[in-house]
């Protein structure tokens, strides 16, 4: 198991390969739909999110507040990626991530952004809502939370040994590509 | 009816942070099969360790709590109008206590009201048999594995797939293909063959309502599923899509009727976190048992 701590610097990043399994350590924003459009659209970000050598976490959590008006995430798993990927190259780019946490894996654009600039995504258990709600430690704010509602709002979470797989690193390589060649190859073979 | 709304806001509750026993033993006997020291099996590992979480804590097993479908068995004259009220307001008050997710968008808009009811939110279907007793049944779908559900119309030349039975399980395997992880594998199917666009989907969420073990009665129809099954654990899609052995849990197929000009194939893919439970409620409307 690798641990991936901040600062998440380029050349961390570009150590990583397909296949490895990381925990991940440090502050985390999410993002998904909603904040992806925006952004594409020339949406500017609250002056305190700053993606630079950050990692951007496809995720709608739920969230409650408890007694003294605290955040409390109750359920944290990550949404599927793939509808990002019109925007995910150019954000990558334009915001300096060097990580998107997601699921289900993402297309050839998003793969060579990472390569160009140094990002990779980071394949969390769809699903697995509780076991990675206990990796976030804090609550540290919520930006465009009225405009975009609490599950497409921008949360930026303090996450400890937050559990990934590489699955696209910033060499080219997708285990997604790999896994569909070889499965499609397996049914053609029994069709 | 306003009682109803407490044995409801139960069966929610316990949807959203419990997976039915025929899931869980399927989900612990693909972990068993999966490689030691693989990724495919450390998902396998995280995921039996996310359902013991969520029923500990009785959190959502998972964050997209999903679209809220309920399939009541009803005797004549029991009173819809009012179901659908209680039903409406116990997904508020499950809303409200984090057993859903603000988890319905106004289409046109985009608004978030944060109380998952509008249209279509919740959906209920009602069917009336001749039997005094109230089944009140769940489904929680998230969008994940919504996104990855296809519909094929046969003759489809690229895949191959005539209009037989064979051509059906080209397009069934077709889509456990191109689903690949991004539905929450390892998943279960539900398929109609036949059918209009509307109720051949309809009819392949219904399959949902069927257990993992159970056997479908109709002899052609067991033979593909088993055939599907087996073969969709061959491809090497495994949990996640991260390769492996466990693509998919379960198959469930059922047929209907279809006009000479259509031949619909309708899949459906449930993920692993298949939220599904049910209860039977007693005359005074409270819980007399639970159905899974």
């Amino acid at each position: 198991m690798i641990q991936l701590t901040s600062p998440f610097t380029e050349a961390k990043v570009r150590g990583l390969k397909v296949g490895d399994a990381v925990e991940i350590s440090g502050v985390v924003f999410t993002g998904r739909d909603a904040v992806h459009k925006y952004l594409h659209e020339g949406g500017k970000l609250p002056p305190e999110v700053n993606l630079r050598d950050g990692i951007l976490y496809h995720c709608g959590p739920v969230v409650l507040k408890d007694e003294q008006g605290r955040w409390k995430v109750t359920a944290a798993g990550p949404t599927t990626s793939i509808r990002e990927e019109p925007y995910q190259g150019q954000i990558i780019k334009e915001f300096g991530l060097r990580g998107v946490i997601g699921k289900g894996g993402m297309g050839e654009r998003t793969l060579m952004a990472c390569k160009e600039h140094g990002c990779v995504y980071l394949h969390a258990v769809g699903g697995a809502a509780q076991v990675l709600a206990e990796c976030i430690k804090s609550v540290r704010n919520v930006y465009l939370l009225e405009e975009f509602g609490a599950p497409e709002a921008i949360w930026e979470f303090e996450v400890e040994r937050f559990p990934a797989v590489v699955t696209m690193d910033s060499h080219g390589n997708s285990l997604h590509k790999d896994v569909f060649a070889a499965s499609q190859a397996e049914l053609a073979r029994r069709v | 009816m306003d009682s109803l709304q407490d044995p409801l806001l139960e069966l929610i509750r316990r949807t959203s942070a419990e997976i039915p026993d025929d899931v869980q033993a399927a989900i612990l006997d693909a972990l068993e099969k999966e490689k030691k020291g693989t990724i495919a099996e450390s998902a396998m590992k995280i995921i039996e360790r996310n359902i013991d979480l969520a029923k500990q804590k009785s959190q959502p097993i998972c964050q997209d709590t999903g679209s809220i479908i309920f399939y009541v068995d009803c005797p004549s004259g029991f009173d819809q109008i009012a179901f659908e009220d209680a039903a409406r307001n116990a997904v508020r008050r499950a809303t409200q206590k984090g057993y859903l997710r603000q988890n319905s968008v106004d289409s046109l808009t985009g608004v978030n009201d944060g109380t998952n009811v509008g249209p279509g939110s919740p959906t209920v279907h009602f069917h009336q048999h001749r039997s005094p007793e109230v089944n009140v049944r769940l489904i929680l779908k998230g969008g994940g594995c919504e996104n990855v559900g296809a519909q094929y119309s046969l003759p489809n030349e690229k895949l191959q797939a005539n209009r037989d039975l064979d051509g059906c399980r080209r397009v069934i395997l077709d889509a456990v293909l191109q689903a690949q992880g991004k539905g929450c594998g390892p998943g279960i199917l539900g398929v109609c063959i036949g059918g209009d666009r509307a109720t051949g989907y309809e009819f392949s969420k219904q399959q949902f309502l069927r257990t993992i073990p159970d056997r479908n009665p109709v002899a052609d129809l067991d033979r593909l599923e088993q055939d599907v099954l087996n073969t969709a654990n061959e491809l090497g899609i495994g949990p996640m899509g991260f390769g492996g052995k466990s693509t998919l849990l379960g198959v469930k197929i059922c047929a209907a009727n279809r006009l000479p000009a259509s031949f619909f194939v309708s899949v459906s893919y449930m993920c692993w976190a298949y939220r599904r439970q049910g209860v039977a409620l007693n005359n005074s409307g409270t819980i007399e048992r639970w159905l899974y």
